[in-house]
């Protein structure tokens, strides 16, 4: 038997109260139509006896006390899911957009997912190759993990995304099927377009799935996104096989839309206004990536967001730091001296790389240059700041080669082209290459042995850079 | 109890009941046709409020609701070394083994493996009066443990009945006691505690044993004691998490807890496959024969990621009160804290600082006081050691959770993000950071490593904080232009730093050097900077010395001194004492 239930009792922002309802369960999906004939979704957010609280995904404009019949579902959430999806469209609730009509499902998965049993997880092992010297070497991308990119507004983060995604070759096997799921929340139309025409352009299109949810779009839907997607990837993953990349931008917009319903619940807010559940809220999400034990597929995640102000402390970029196995942080500093991608080494982290390079994964030496680098550049900016108050020529000789590798450092390593695919080795020898501007016993990070065989110390780097 | 109770109310983990008497509060309840397993928190006139371990999407009001009768326990008994469990002793391998790779709800399993056997050994005889925790029969619980059956706390009495020594599965009754009113109590090989509740002790020690690490920063400069409570506090990638493997790993404990508390997925299958492949040196073992995990993922219910710290806590109770060392790591605690922020505000609590409930400070101090060195009832001597990780929000210290650890722990090892940026691990800030612990412990490092080794920590940090204050002058005009005595304080503090403090957990000697190794590092140290300074203060001129290449050839001796070879340390001190032999007689 199915109800209608007229009328509400209550509107408050995207909220709506209704009394009288029988056998409702909570985060149960709801129907509500409107006088006009226009069909909105919500899900059911607290219950209290008769009295259920729903959350309207599109909005509560136009809705009045009496003008709505809602009708329970009688599921939670679901996504409808076939390998038919790749290369569609969808908005961000999940519903086709590309006018290709409905999905024939195979299987319809709830997009809150259930956690991965710890003991079920394989420990993600196998890098990634991006092509892209910053990330290769010193932020190493594992498949499984997650890996977000901490950006602000105007620096490059998508383009850097989007250099990834095409460039990514897995180590391994050649054959593994690869695919790409794209979240956009509240990112501009032209970006989302962006991501589109390269994807195209690359020739990939086909292995993408999109969920867009624009800028102009409903706020509250921005909530389901993230999880559609996820479901989706974890679908082609871990049921079809597939080796699955997620790239969702800008987790900050996520973050907002989850303040900004919170806030129309009445809820205590935490820190900035953020609710004091957004740490346990976006582990909900990034901990969907991984490896399972026994099966072939994986999901890896690329999120992107933008710091406020560039602020790494703000809650967002701070709890996702702690929830994600590291991150890419662009600095603003280099974007303006015109290097892409503009990487800003030192707070960059990658904390799975130290399982999945060295030998037999990428070169022996891999561990011990990514620390000298790391650690040799640590001293470019001890250097660079003593030379802002003393003037770079009264530095010691010393100081003086470490600015000197400085410069070099961020013009051939860290600088490259947009379209520019280094392997593996091209980047470990270009790092050496640079080390050598500084003398062997100030590379304390590094064995003699591993010296032995890659360190050439400059003798005559004067002659050399005229020629 | 005859009328049903139902669910009246539902938000998020939060479930209230209307009308109803029949709960205390801290029972355990199952939640619904689904049995999710829950805790009561809350009860007034009109409501009982439950907090829910499990996910509560497509629960209904009208679902009946359960009470145990009994508080939130654990089941203590052979089968929890060498076992992952969740946040309330679920074992998850057998969660898997029912509901596959991802986790479903309402997954009742047995905390402990009720079909296996295990090779008993009764301890007591018929007709025997027992006390309180008094061990009535053993077994191998993994080839390193002893397992004690011991009577209950709150239990004594003389034995009627026992079984034959032998294979019995953890539901055998192994004794019957009969109590001074006659009551007769069947005893197997389990029993159970709830976990808000510390495990009684005759008596706490003073600290007086160090619990020793291997890791160089910490047994040399900031000592932990056996029985004492320590603070990791870092912002995120300053290797918190790491810090934590290296001690599980590497701290002469006996058993490790270690509590993933609303961490990472992938870092628990790490631990998880890392240790089943180390080997532990003193017993030639893989580590997880003396470990016990208890993973609360982060996006596993925020409720149970709240008693996971509780669980583990018990459970290292109860190994204490065998009479062994254990030592706890709880990763991280700030989780923990935000798990109780988040249930407070479900229940409109009013919020104390950074809307953390006014309760944090005393639910902190009463965790961190379940650690100690302890006569037990038993009159076995034990301890419970706490490592807790925190995470403050935007790596600043001034937050409550840190401020507040910082009160009821003794030690404090600061991670430093610019150390951290320079890949120094371990990352610990050795000025902000301290132990308390220097003076109960001194005692023991001068009887074992004799009372130079005092003096020898006393040295380094008067240099290290000597050179602190030396590089504010060298931040604003460069260090050439100090004069020789204060470059050698610079100097040296670079080979401590690089050559000391600064430890390699992926080089297999490093990773863990022995208390000997590190007293003859600063000897050898040492010895370099007083013959440096003779030279200095005869105004022989410092670049003489330093070209000669002997400060960075000490830097590197962590590496070229086999931890099993350490009579290589004399050639060191020869080699320093010729090269400035040489140097004088050519002056």
């Amino acid at each position: 038997m199915i109800i209608d239930y007229i009328g509400v009792k209550e509107i408050s922002g995207s909220l709506i109260v209704i009394d009288d309802v029988e056998g409702a369960s909570f985060e149960e999906v709801v129907e509500i139509r409107l006088e006009n004939g226009e069909t909105r979704q919500g899900r059911i957010v607290q219950i209290e006896g008769k009295r259920i609280v729903v959350q309207v995904f599109e909005g509560t404009r136009g809705i009045a006390l009496n003008n709505t019949r809602t009708r329970l579902k009688g599921h939670s959430m679901e996504m409808p899911l076939s390998p038919e999806i790749l290369g569609r469209v969808f908005d961000g609730a999940g519903r086709p957009m590309d006018g290709l009509g409905d999905i024939f499902p195979q299987k319809r998965l709830d997009i809150n997912g259930t956690p991965i049993n710890p003991v079920s997880r394989e420990y993600p092992r196998n890098y990634i190759n991006t092509g892209i010297s910053s990330i290769d070497v010193l932020t190493t991308l594992i498949r499984g993990q997650k890996l977000p990119i901490f950006s602000g507004s105007g620096m490059k983060h998508n383009e850097l995304a989007v250099q990834i995604a095409r460039q990514a070759k897995i180590s391994g096997n050649k054959k593994d099927k690869f695919a790409i799921v794209f979240a956009a929340m509240g990112v501009k139309n032209d970006v989302a377009e962006y991501f589109k025409k390269s994807f195209e352009d690359a020739g990939v299109l086909g292995r993408v799935v999109m969920f867009l949810n624009l800028s102009n779009d409903p706020v509250i839907e921005r909530i389901l996104t993230p999880r559609c997607a996820l479901t989706t990837a974890e679908y082609l993953a871990f049921e079809l096989g597939m080796h699955i990349l997620v790239i969702m931008t800008d987790m900050t917009s996520y973050a907002e839309a989850l303040r900004e319903f919170s806030s129309s619940k009445g809820e205590i807010p935490g820190r900035k206004g953020y609710p004091g559940y957004l740490y346990s809220d976006l582990a909900s999400l990034y901990e969907r990536a991984g490896m399972i034990k026994g099966k072939s597929g994986s999901v890896t995640q690329i999120p992107i967001l933008t710091m406020p102000n560039d602020d790494i402390t703000h809650p967002v970029p701070d709890l996702t730091g702690y929830i994600t196995e590291g991150q890419i942080v662009l600095g603003r500093d280099l974007e303006g001296s015109g290097i892409y991608p503009p990487v800003s080494i030192l707070p960059s982290l990658s904390r799975l790389m130290k399982d999945g390079i060295g030998t037999g994964y990428t070169r022996e030496d891999h561990g011990a240059l990514a620390n000298q680098l790391f650690a040799s550049y640590a001293k470019v900016m001890d250097a660079r700041s003593l030379a802002s108050v003393i003037g770079e020529e009264e530095l010691s000789p010393s100081a003086k080669r470490i600015i000197e590798f400085g410069k070099a450092f961020e013009s051939k390593f860290i600088n490259q082209g947009a379209n520019e695919d280094r392997t593996i080795i091209q980047s470990l020898d270009l790092g050496w290459q640079l080390l050598s501007y500084l003398p062997r016993e100030e590379l304390d990070r590094v064995d003699d042995s591993v010296l032995d065989k890659y360190y050439r110390e400059q003798k005559n780097k004067n002659n050399e850079e005229k020629c | 109890m005859g009328n049903k109770d139902v669910i009246y109310g539902i938000n998020g983990p939060v479930v209230t009941v209307k009308n109803t008497r029949s709960f205390s509060m801290m029972e355990m309840v199952y939640v619904g046709h689904s049995r999710l397993v829950g805790e009561v928190i809350g009860i007034t006139e009109d409501f009982t409020t439950i907090q829910v371990y499990e996910e509560t999407t497509g629960l209904k009001p009208l679902e009946p609701i359960i009470g145990m009768g009994s508080p939130m326990t654990v089941t203590l008994g052979p089968g929890i070394i060498n076992n992952i469990f969740d946040g309330i002793q679920r074992p998850l391998k057998a969660i898997e083994e029912k509901s596959g790779d991802f986790i479903a709800r309402g997954s009742s399993v047995d905390s402990l493996d009720e079909t296996k056997t295990w090779d008993v050994t009764i301890t007591v005889e018929v007709g025997q009066e027992l006390s309180p925790g008094t061990c009535y029969a053993e077994c191998p619980e993994t080839s390193i443990v002893k397992h004690r059956c011991m009577i209950p706390p709150n239990l004594s009495g003389t034995v009627e009945k026992i079984a034959e020594n032998g294979q019995h599965k953890v539901n055998d009754t192994i004794i019957v006691l009969k109590d001074k009113k006659g009551i007769e109590h069947k005893l197997s090989l389990f029993q159970k505690w709830p976990i808000r509740i510390p495990r009684p002790v005759k008596k706490r020690l003073p600290a007086s044993i160090p619990l020793i690490t291997g890791q160089r920063v910490i047994d040399t400069l900031f000592p932990l004691a056996k029985g004492g409570a320590a603070a990791v506090p870092g912002g995120f990638g300053t290797g918190k998490t790491m810090t934590q493997h290296q001690l599980a790993k590497w701290c002469d404990a006996d058993i490790i807890v270690y509590v993933g508390c609303g961490e990472r997925g992938n870092e628990m299958s790490q631990v998880l496959s890392e240790f089943s492949e180390l080997i532990d040196p003193k017993s030639n073992k893989p580590m997880t024969e003396r470990t016990v995990l208890i993973a609360n993922t982060s996006n596993m219910p925020v409720a149970a990621r709240e008693a996971s710290i509780y669980t583990g806590i018990t459970l290292a109770e109860y190994y204490r009160d065998m009479g062994y060392h254990v030592a706890i790591m709880a990763d991280s605690t700030s989780r923990w804290a935000e798990a109780l922020r988040e249930i407070s505000g479900r229940l409109e609590e009013m919020p104390a600082e950074e809307g953390f409930p006014a309760y944090l400070p005393s639910r902190l101090s009463e965790f961190y006081e379940r650690a100690g060195l302890t006569e037990n009832i038993n009159n076995t001597k034990g301890s419970v050691t706490i490592i807790g990780a925190v995470s403050p929000q935007g790596a600043d210290f001034s937050e409550p959770v840190t401020q507040n650890t910082k009160r009821f722990t003794r030690c404090f090892w600061a991670l430093d993000k610019s150390l951290a940026y320079e890949r120094h691990y371990s990352a610990i800030n050795w000025v902000t950071s301290y132990s308390e612990y220097f003076t109960d412990l001194d005692p023991w490092f001068i009887e074992n490593l004799g009372e130079e080794f005092i003096r020898y920590r006393k040295e380094i940090i008067a240099i290290l904080h000597e050179e602190n204050k030396l590089m504010e002058i060298v931040k604003l005009i460069g260090s050439d232009v100090l004069p020789d005595d204060q470059k050698l304080i610079i100097e040296t503090a670079r080979v401590i730093r690089v050559g000391f403090l600064q430890q390699n957990a992926f080089h297999a000697d490093d990773t863990f050097v022995p208390l000997k190794k590190q007293k003859l590092m600063m000897k050898v140290i040492l010895h370099l900077y007083k013959r440096t300074k003779q030279l200095v203060t005869a105004a022989i001129p410092i670049a003489r010395i330093s070209e000669k290449g002997l400060f960075d050839k000490l830097t590197k001796m962590k590496y070229d001194v086999p931890n099993n070879k350490l009579e290589l340390f004399d050639n060191y001190i020869n080699e320093i004492d010729k090269v400035f032999d040489s140097i004088v007689a050519s002056h």
